[in-house]
């Protein structure tokens, strides 16, 4: 083999697998990227039921349900709009009612969100950076509030 | 005054940074071996210095000082006394005294032990590492000084997130950070050679063991991570594809094709220039590594810094040192000589093929995880980029690898029979295809995929095997002599194979865990039972608990197994009192089948709780594997050849070449 050929087979089997992986990504892209979208975004632009989304916002004050077995429904709102959630399973440690929350899953025909699973999974100051700047956009954003902080010197 | 010693100490550190960074540089231009010899004590001062500053803010964190800002905001009186200790690196500017403090100690460890270098090479690789500190330490003395102090000081500081308050993750940020580090040696050496404009075989044998230690490091603490994730989470998973995550096992792809191709460089003299550019890139992932984690970009428990400033400040280091060794690249690369040439089939060529398919993997990853930054910063769309997007990636050039990964060491240097590679291999093969042909027929359930994957994993474990097999002789030669072969052999070809074995039972982990986990989640009043691969679990019930900086609820199990008794399972949720927050602790059985997980929700209306029970099968391989890799990645860094003779052969070799000058 010369080396010009050596050569042709190394370029070549790069530019193939290299291909192989730009041909991967643009398929996955196409088909497994799941959006996040405010309860707001979602009744104005009719999101077809059955595709996977994220889902955040507050969880409303006082609509928390517990059914019968690990079933748990409440509302997740903006400040806007709301929509209404179910979701089977156990609750991450810090979610709470009025607190940030993101969900993910599908838009039922009913016009309940099913969710999969729920995210809420930081401290109690803490708000997702997806829900905090959508709540800013509804202009229902409270500020970060957290302790009285001591002056600082130096 | 503590504190102010820290503080001081921190800021000559900079001033002899600066000078670490100027002077060997002039005077290896100028040939003046004063200046030159500089580098040595200045890289052993600054590590010094920075080592006071370390201490003097963990004896803050120990005495539990809330004077200073830092200790206040992350750490309690009540808090044990190990997480005072680790709570030094759990927030953002302890955590970058600490990566300094890991970049000086390797420059010391170069300027101390590196008495065998050419020394020019050794002042321009500290001058290097000097620029680094002079980068990061410029960040943390103007936007992330750890050392402000409070006045008055508050009675009892805020506490840490408890979710931080666990062993595995007190030590989980060293070694990363050691590994990131660690990879900044491979960088500081391929920029020195870039500046000589001269790199030969002695380097790759300079470099191979600062890589492999990074690389086992890192190794070490992604293992670690996804452990703390797996118990500590709650959700029974070891790897989520997090941005975070993904930040750490980027460096970790490119640093094993790099640990490949400085193989190739050592042993035949090629890849050189390709070598080159890996160690630069590996590096630059680990600054971005560090960007993503620490800039408040990605929201995560790691992401301490909110403040905007320090974000654009470390985006600014990236640029210039990225930037700058990238222009270097561009600009001396093509006067490196051309190495040895070798036939596609060979061992170099097999290797190529690993840093082709590490490389583009390892670019998939990328891709997932800047897509969703880029697209939120153009269009604004908020997107999130999931274990979907990478299977369907990451997972077939992985598969491509692993496959191919068994024949790599069977091949020969320079030309390679790949026929006889798979004769040998044959064994492995079919053993490798019966284990597939059992699991399909045994496992209804799950992916028709799954046993493949097993096969993959055997494949690998058994290709290790065989390649030790080989080199000894083991079925050609009489047992004495395979004996005296075994006994003879390079420790590094054993940590070779060993390392590729524990790839192995990584792979099995993951394919047996993903395919077969049974899940259960159900509303469970005391004295219920629930059923769960084969285990009955009896909740007999919620009992209360107090800890030294928590209050919790432990829920009590009673596991048996066919009616006969198996073990009892506690798991809680705890309340911690300063922090007002609370956190899941599982529970988990142990057995050579696979974990039994158990999570306690939420009390429902009816004094029952909501109950969470995972069964994972053959999960700790993971986990085990990755260990078996850090121990192989041990093994070889023992090798005496990487150690004593290598050294010596290039001193008389730099000699020689300063002779001949």
């Amino acid at each position: 083999m010369t080396r010009k050929q050596r050569r042709g087979v190394l370029i070549g089997t790069s530019l193939l697998v290299l291909g192989l992986a730009v041909g991967l990504v643009l398929y996955a892209m196409s088909d497994s990227i799941v959006f996040f979208y405010s309860p707001s975004d979602l009744t104005a632009m009719h999101e077809s039921p059955g595709k996977r989304f994220r889902l955040g916002g507050l969880v409303e004050t006082g609509s928390v349900v517990r059914d019968a077995g690990t079933t748990v429904r409440f509302v997740v709102t903006d400040g806007a709009k709301a929509l209404p959630v179910t979701y089977t399973g156990v609750l991450p440690d810090l979610f709470r009612e009025g607190q940030g929350v993101v969900a993910e899953g599908t838009l039922g025909s009913d016009g309940v969100f099913h969710a999969d699973n729920v995210l809420a999974k930081h401290d109690e100051k803490y708000m997702p950076p997806e829900v905090a700047a959508k709540l800013k956009k509804q202009g229902v954003w409270k500020g970060e509030a957290s302790g009285p902080s001591p002056t600082a010197t130096n | 005054m503590i504190a102010e010693t820290g503080h001081y100490a921190l800021i000559l550190a900079l001033g002899v940074a600066i000078v670490q960074m100027v002077l060997p540089v002039i005077g290896t231009r100028y040939r003046d071996p004063q200046l030159t010899a500089i580098a040595v004590p200045a890289a052993q001062l600054e590590f010094i210095l920075i080592a006071i500053a370390f201490f003097a803010l963990m004896t803050a964190y120990v005495t539990s000082d809330f004077s200073v800002l830092n200790v206040w905001q992350n750490s309690a009186a009540a808090k044990p006394m190990l997480y005072k200790i680790s709570g030094v690196w759990g927030n953002h500017e302890g955590s970058m005294i600490l990566w300094v403090l890991i970049l000086t100690l390797f420059g010391a460890a170069v300027a101390t032990f590196g008495t065998n270098l050419p020394r020019q090479l050794q002042a321009n690789v500290l001058a290097v590492q000097g620029s680094i500190a002079v980068a990061f330490l410029l960040f943390i003395v103007t936007t992330s000084n750890p050392f402000i102090r409070l006045n008055p000081a508050p009675f009892d500081g805020q506490g840490m997130n408890p979710v931080l308050q666990d062993p595995a993750l007190a030590f989980h940020p060293p070694f990363l950070y050691a590994g990131y580090v660690g990879f900044s040696m491979a960088f500081s050496f391929a920029v020195a050679a870039l500046i000589d404009g001269r790199i030969d075989a002695a380097w790759a044998r300079w470099v191979r063991p600062w890589t492999l230690a990074a690389w086992m490091c890192l190794t070490l603490g992604i293992s670690m991570g996804s452990w703390w994730a797996y118990y500590e989470l709650g959700w029974g998973g070891f790897w989520f594809w997090d941005p975070v995550e993904n930040a750490s096992f980027m460096p970790w792809l490119a640093g094993t094709a790099l640990l490949h191709s400085a193989l190739v460089m050592e042993k035949r003299d090629a890849l050189k220039v390709w070598t080159i550019l890996l160690a630069i890139i590996t590096f630059s992932l680990s600054l971005m590594g560090t960007f993503l984690v620490r800039s408040g970009v990605l929201t995560s428990v790691h992401a301490f810094a909110v403040d905007p400033a320090r974000g654009v400040f470390i985006l600014a280091i990236m640029g210039v040192f990225i930037g700058g060794a990238f222009a270097l690249f561009a600009w001396r690369a093509p006067l490196l000589s051309q190495g040895g040439l070798f036939a596609p089939i060979s061992r170099e060529g097999s290797l190529v093929l690993n840093n082709l398919l590490l490389t583009v993997a390892c670019a998939a990853v990328l891709v997932g995880t800047l897509y969703p930054l880029a697209l939120e910063a153009l269009t604004g769309d908020k997107i999130s980029v999931g274990a979907p997007f990478f299977n369907l990636t990451f997972g077939p050039l992985i598969v491509a690898l692993l496959i191919v990964v068994p024949f790599g060491p069977l091949l020969a240097w320079k030309r390679g029979d790949l026929l006889a590679a798979a004769q040998r291999l044959m064994a492995a093969a079919i053993v490798a295809l019966l284990v597939m042909v059992v699991v399909f027929a045994f496992m209804q359930k799950g992916p028709w995929l799954a046993p493949l994957g097993i096969g993959l994993g055997v494949w690998l474990l058994l290709g290790a095997v065989t390649d030790i097999a080989n080199r000894v002789k083991l079925f050609g030669a009489t047992p004495e002599e395979a004996w005296r072969r075994a006994r003879n052999l390079p420790r590094a070809a054993y940590g070779g194979a060993l390392a590729h074995a524990g790839l192995g039972l990584v792979v099995i982990g993951i394919v047996a865990t993903t395919a077969w986990r049974a899940e259960r989640i159900e509303a469970l009043a005391p004295g219920q039972t629930l059923d769960i691969a084969g285990y009955q679990l009896l909740f007999e019930g919620v009992e209360p608990h107090q800890g030294p900086n928590y209050r919790a609820r432990v829920g009590m199990f009673k596991v048996t197994r066919g009616g006969s008794p198996v073990t009892e399972l506690t798991p809680s949720k705890r309340e911690f009192t300063v922090e007002k927050n609370t956190t899941t602790e599982s529970a988990i059985h142990i057995s050579w089948r696979g974990d039994l997980y158990v999570v306690l929700g939420d009390q429902l209306k009816n004094g029952a709780y909501s109950v969470r029970v995972y069964f994972n099968p053959l999960v700790r391989l993971i986990w085990l594997g990755g260990l078996v890799m850090f121990i192989g990645g041990g093994v070889s860094l023992s090798d005496r050849r990487l150690r004593v003779g290598a050294p010596k052969r290039a001193r008389a070799k730099a000699e020689a070449a300063a002779a001949g000058e």
